[in-house]
């Protein structure tokens, strides 16, 4: 590991000019979680380590009518630590109940899950189907970008030298709305998505009929995947094991997963969409209660 | 006498034996220390002036080394010294025993810093000390290697074929005692035969052959390696590490690193763990001719990377069964072909685990086929009960589907066919007094095994195992205090408190309490010779030197006080935790070691044996699972394990090695591999995708603790940390079958493994 700079900027155009000015070799740090050990590792070597939880646009957690605003370096924990935010955002919660032990929840923030840009991040495909955006400052001043276009590639993303994500803005919970994120993994805890599947769906009054739904896949991919054609099929159609089968096929057919430690292809591809129906049936249970 | 124990209200003791100590649970000597953090671990030592060393490991896995240039890295500031192979003695092909297992001077020597050739990725090249570990890092990345790679084969059954790429020129098969002509990467082919297996096979109503594989994996220790070493002016070496075996580090830091055994002395720390992965040295010598170039002190630690790709795991293995079983029910015959990865050098637990595998049963006709591989992965190293899970998992898994084939219940067939004193294994020997089938019947009688499953995909499986246990050397001596108690120094190194089951014996030996003992765990200029801390021999060996010291104790308790009372000593005797003599003349312990320094010479009593005897153990597992027919996934819902530990010393330990070793066969059985890619590399060197189970993955691991006590040990005691690794992955094969109804055959079954099996079959349906 090698020695770095550390400083805590106070404001949002503080931050944005050490980033600036370092231009690539300096980077943000919330929680650390992932960031400390890729320094150890060797896989970054920053000169400059700016740690943004100082700002206090970063630690905004807001719940309104207009939707959520959730700062960058907010928390695992404070998402299934509030009731109100576990049972709007029911999937995010799902998310960070499994991001890591205790002590890493208490650190570690969904901002920085996503900016971190792996595929197999368990909080990206929830703020996906929940339709979250991700507001980012940067030299030339703020800009939106739709969670499901930030990641481009495996720790690659939209953010520009300089740029650095302030806050995720997720929308208002709609009525009959239910979401859920499950991942598949080897043991019950302490483990990386072979497979991950959120969902977020909005019945009509009977819950008998999707109006609409979002479906987002991860660790098949690059990038956390946003499964649009699932969302397009399952809208308007009857609740029912058909629809949601044959929305676990298009899911399947819209994953591209790899053979790696984790999983083989075909493994990953077959538990695609058992993980589909058995994510859509859950979310329908909670738009339902 | 069987009896069983599950209560911490029901200790032995309370079974109408004689003893007041064996069979209780005091909280252990060790045990303060080690919740409040304050037990020091090799990592924990602090010297000043210390400085520190990194292991520049090789990326390749198979390679030849052509140089090493390190004038970049001696060039930065703050490097003090870089050393390569060149500063190790060549120490030839000579073979020194380790206590649990032998090993070549040059092959372990070539093992710490590779000499011409790499042989796995992760093989130690050179290494750095510098003023800071970060320093030493960038030094490390400094080094140019000048690698000429060569094609590597990391799997047994390739290794084995004559077109392989060859590890060693100079290996040559030892094919049932005769060298071959070409080399080969067979290091060694042996055989064992029993009776005559075409007359047995001819005989079965039953014949089932089964091929089965099974992944390398690792001992998993959660402290990583370690070593600081101190080159004093004088000569002479201290070394600081957490081991298996002090001795054994001693003897082979001295033989690589040429210095008198006298010269060298090693200072135990406590250890996080070994299961029979710390007694090879590998950061010790490095860290002493570090400090040999440098005049200071050097620490040397492990990534858990490195632990890894450069330490002992244990074998991947191809083995086939074929067993005959009669109308009767009784085994007629039973052969098999096993092969075992040695990693780089030879020496893989083979052996062992040809010796085990068809142990638990009564076979007439048998024979068993041996093979000792070298492979391009990290050299093999001993691991809990060596090379018997492998082989339990196969035989098992058949024996089960023999149960299947002729409607015998598993433990019935068991009962039918186990061992007992008087049965000779195929491979020799007879056994003495063994409870193979008190574990069945145990099992039998159990709450588990008489509580129907109930529920879809759920099966329950049961298999045996057996591990030998072993002796070999121990020392023990015990100083009498003037305040009554007694401190204890002993040579073994403690891994599952045995430093308290040890000072049990010595307190029921002396009639006091275990708290009046205060054991401590000498270095090597403190205690006397002590063999390592494996093959289940520490409570057994250990504890017998314990009770020697503690009878050498009684002697001299018994003189002084006839000289006090002026009395002829044949009218003395030493009974009930004191001494008696005429006419009603008494001493408790404490009355007379308060007299001690008052009246003579100090009191302190020595043990060192070598005892005969050690008395194998056996156990037998039952296990209910429920499978995700949809993902492969195994729940496990509930465990009972059942084992003959002779004497349960300290039942709380007993118990504990019981539920770990099961946990370990769990994790062995279920997720563990070691995940390579097509150029050799170990795709998953963490604990994030190394996976153990953790306390999620796991229900409460019941022990039945079934007592036949060991004629071969004072106190009965059997060893009892290896043989529960045994029996899991089998266990869980058998139960998964009666979940889904596949057999597996390769382990581990984690999620796609047995997902592919279920699959299969609603294919083939």
């Amino acid at each position: 590991m090698r020695d770095f700079e550390y400083e805590a900027p106070a404001s949002v155009a503080e931050a944005v000019k050490i980033l600036s000015r370092h231009n690539g070799s300096a980077r943000p740090l919330a929680g650390g979680t992932d960031l400390i050990d890729q320094i150890r590792t060797g896989r970054h070597a920053p000169q400059v380590v700016v740690d943004i939880k100082k700002i206090p646009e970063l630690s905004v957690l807001e719940l309104t009518a207009g939707g959520l605003r959730l700062g960058a370096a907010v928390p695992c924990y404070r998402m299934y630590g509030d009731p109100r935010i576990s049972a709007a955002y029911a999937a995010l919660a799902d998310s960070a109940r499994i991001i890591g032990g205790i002590q890493i929840q208490s650190r570690a923030s969904v901002g920085g899950n996503l900016c971190n840009s792996g595929p197999a991040a368990d909080s990206t495909p929830s703020l996906i189907a929940l339709g979250a955006v991700a507001v980012i400052a940067g030299p030339a001043g703020q800009r939106e970008v739709a969670v499901e276009n930030f990641c481009t590639g495996p720790g690659k993303n939209v953010l520009a030298p300089g740029e650095f994500l302030v806050e995720l803005k997720l929308p208002p919970r709609l009525p009959h709305s239910g979401s859920h994120y499950r991942r598949f993994i080897p043991r019950n805890e302490m483990d990386i998505a072979v497979v991950g599947v959120a969902a977020s769906v909005v019945l009509d009054g009977s819950g008998e009929k999707f109006v609409s739904a979002r479906v987002a896949l991860g660790a098949v991919g690059p990038t956390p995947l946003f499964a649009n054609e699932v969302g397009k099929l399952l809208a308007g159609q009857p609740v029912n094991e058909q629809t949601i089968a044959k929305a676990a096929d298009a899911a399947r057919a819209i994953a591209r997963p790899i053979d790696d430690m984790r999983g083989t292809k075909e493994f990953r591809l077959h538990v695609t969409g058992v993980l589909t129906r058995r994510v859509i049936e859950e979310s329908v249970q909670r738009a339902r209660s | 006498m069987s009896t069983i124990d599950r209560t911490p209200a029901h200790a032995t003791n309370g079974n109408g034996k004689p003893y007041k100590v064996i069979g209780t649970r005091p909280i252990r000597h060790d045990g303060v220390d080690k919740v409040t953090g304050r037990a020091k671990y090799g990592a924990d030592i602090h010297l000043s002036g210390l400085i520190y060393g990194v292991v520049l490991r090789s990326p390749h896995a198979h390679a030849k080394i052509r140089s090493i240039d390190v004038s970049q890295a001696l060039a930065l500031p703050g490097v003090r010294a870089v050393v390569t192979h060149k500063d190790l003695r060549e120490p030839g092909d000579r073979i020194v025993e380790l206590g649990e297992g032998a090993v070549n001077l040059r092959h372990l020597s070539n093992n710490i810093l590779a000499a011409d050739k790499v042989l796995y990725k992760g093989h130690a090249v050179a290494a750095v000390a510098a003023d800071s570990v970060h320093i030493a890092e960038q030094a490390a990345g400094l080094i140019k290697v000048d690698y000429e790679t060569l094609p590597a084969v990391i799997d047994v059954e390739a290794a084995m074929k004559p077109s392989a790429p060859l590890l060693h020129a100079d290996l040559f098969t030892d094919e049932l005692g005769q060298k071959a002509k070409a080399p080969s990467n067979v290091a060694k082919h042996f055989r064992f035969e029993k009776g005559d297996i075409a007359k047995g096979f001819a005989q079965a109503k039953v014949v089932i052959e089964r091929e089965f594989r099974t992944a390398t994996v690792h001992q998993g220790y959660i402290e990583p390696h370690n070593a600081t070493a101190m080159w004093n002016a004088d000569g002479y070496i201290t070394v600081w590490t957490s081991t298996q075996g002090s001795f054994t580090v001693r003897q082979q830091v001295a033989e690589l690193v040429n210095a008198p055994i006298s010269h060298v002395k090693v200072i135990p720390m406590e250890i996080g763990g070994g299961f029979g992965g710390k007694i090879r040295v590998y950061l010790e010598p490095v860290a002493a001719i570090l400090s040999k170039r440098t005049g200071k002190p050097v620490k040397v630690l492990m990534s858990r990377a490195d632990v890894f790709e450069g330490t002992g795991p244990t074998p991947a293995s191809y083995i086939r069964v074929k067993l005959g079983v009669g109308s009767d029910g009784k085994i007629t015959a039973a052969e098999t072909y096993m092969a075992y990865e040695a990693g780089a050098y030879p020496g893989s637990p083979i052996g062992a685990g040809a010796m085990c595998i068809f142990a638990c049963y009564d076979i007439p006709n048998g024979r068993i086929d041996g093979y000792d591989v070298v492979v391009n992965k990290p050299q093999t190293s001993a691991y809990r009960a060596p090379g018997a899970t492998n082989a339990a998992f196969a035989l098992e898994t058949v024996v089960d589907e023999a149960c299947e084939q002729l409607k015998i219940d598993p433990l019935e067939f068991r009962l039918k066919n186990g061992v007992k004193e008087g049965s000779r294994r195929v491979d020799g020997p007879v056994f003495p007094r063994i409870g193979m089938m008190e574990t069945v019947e145990a099992v039998k009688k159990s709450e588990h095994w008489n509580t129907p499953l109930t529920g879809k995909h759920r099966g329950r499986g049961v298999a045996s195992g057996f591990w030998f246990n072993c002796g070999l050397k121990s020392s023990a001596s015990a100083t009498v205090n003037p305040d009554g108690t007694v401190a204890l120094v002993e040579g073994s190194t403690d891994i599952g408190g045995s430093r308290t089951g040890i000072a049990m014996q010595l307190a029921e030996t002396l009639g006091i309490a275990a708290t009046d003992v205060v054991p401590t765990v000498g270095d090597t200029d403190s205690v006397g010779y002590t063999d390592v801390t494996g093959g289940s021999r520490v409570t057994f060996a250990t504890g017998y030197a314990a009770y020697e010291a503690a009878r050498d104790i009684q002697r001299q308790m018994v003189e002084r006080a006839a000289r006090i009372w002026e009395v002829d000593a044949a009218k003395v005797s030493y009974e009930n935790g004191g001494v008696t003599g005429p006419d009603g003349k008494r001493f408790s312990f404490k009355e007379l070691a308060e007299q001690i320094n008052k009246t003579g010479e100090p009191i302190v009593g020595r043990g060192t044996v070598d005892p005969e005897g050690c008395g194998g153990a056996f156990a037998t597992h039952v296990v209910d699972v429920e499978v995700d027919p949809e993902t492969g996934k195994v729940d496990i819902i509930r465990y009972t394990a059942a084992q003959d530990v002779g004497t349960a010393i300290h039942p709380s330990y007993v118990e504990g090695q019981i539920q770990g070793g099961t946990v370990q066969g769990i994790g062995w059985g279920l997720n563990e591999e070691y995940f390579y890619d097509a150029a050799g590399t170990m795709r998953n060197s963490t604990f994030l995708d190394y996976r153990i189970p953790t306390c999620y993955d796991l229900p409460m691991i019941d022990t039945l603790v079934v007592e036949v006590p060991n004629p071969g040990h004072p106190y009965g005691v059997r060893g009892v940390g290896e043989v529960p690794i045994v029996p899991p992955p089998a266990a869980l094969a058998n139960a998964i079958y009666r979940a889904v109804g596949v057999r597996m055959k390769q382990l581990p079954m984690s999620p796609p493994n047995v997902l592919k099996e279920i699959l299969r079959k609603g294919a083939s349906k």
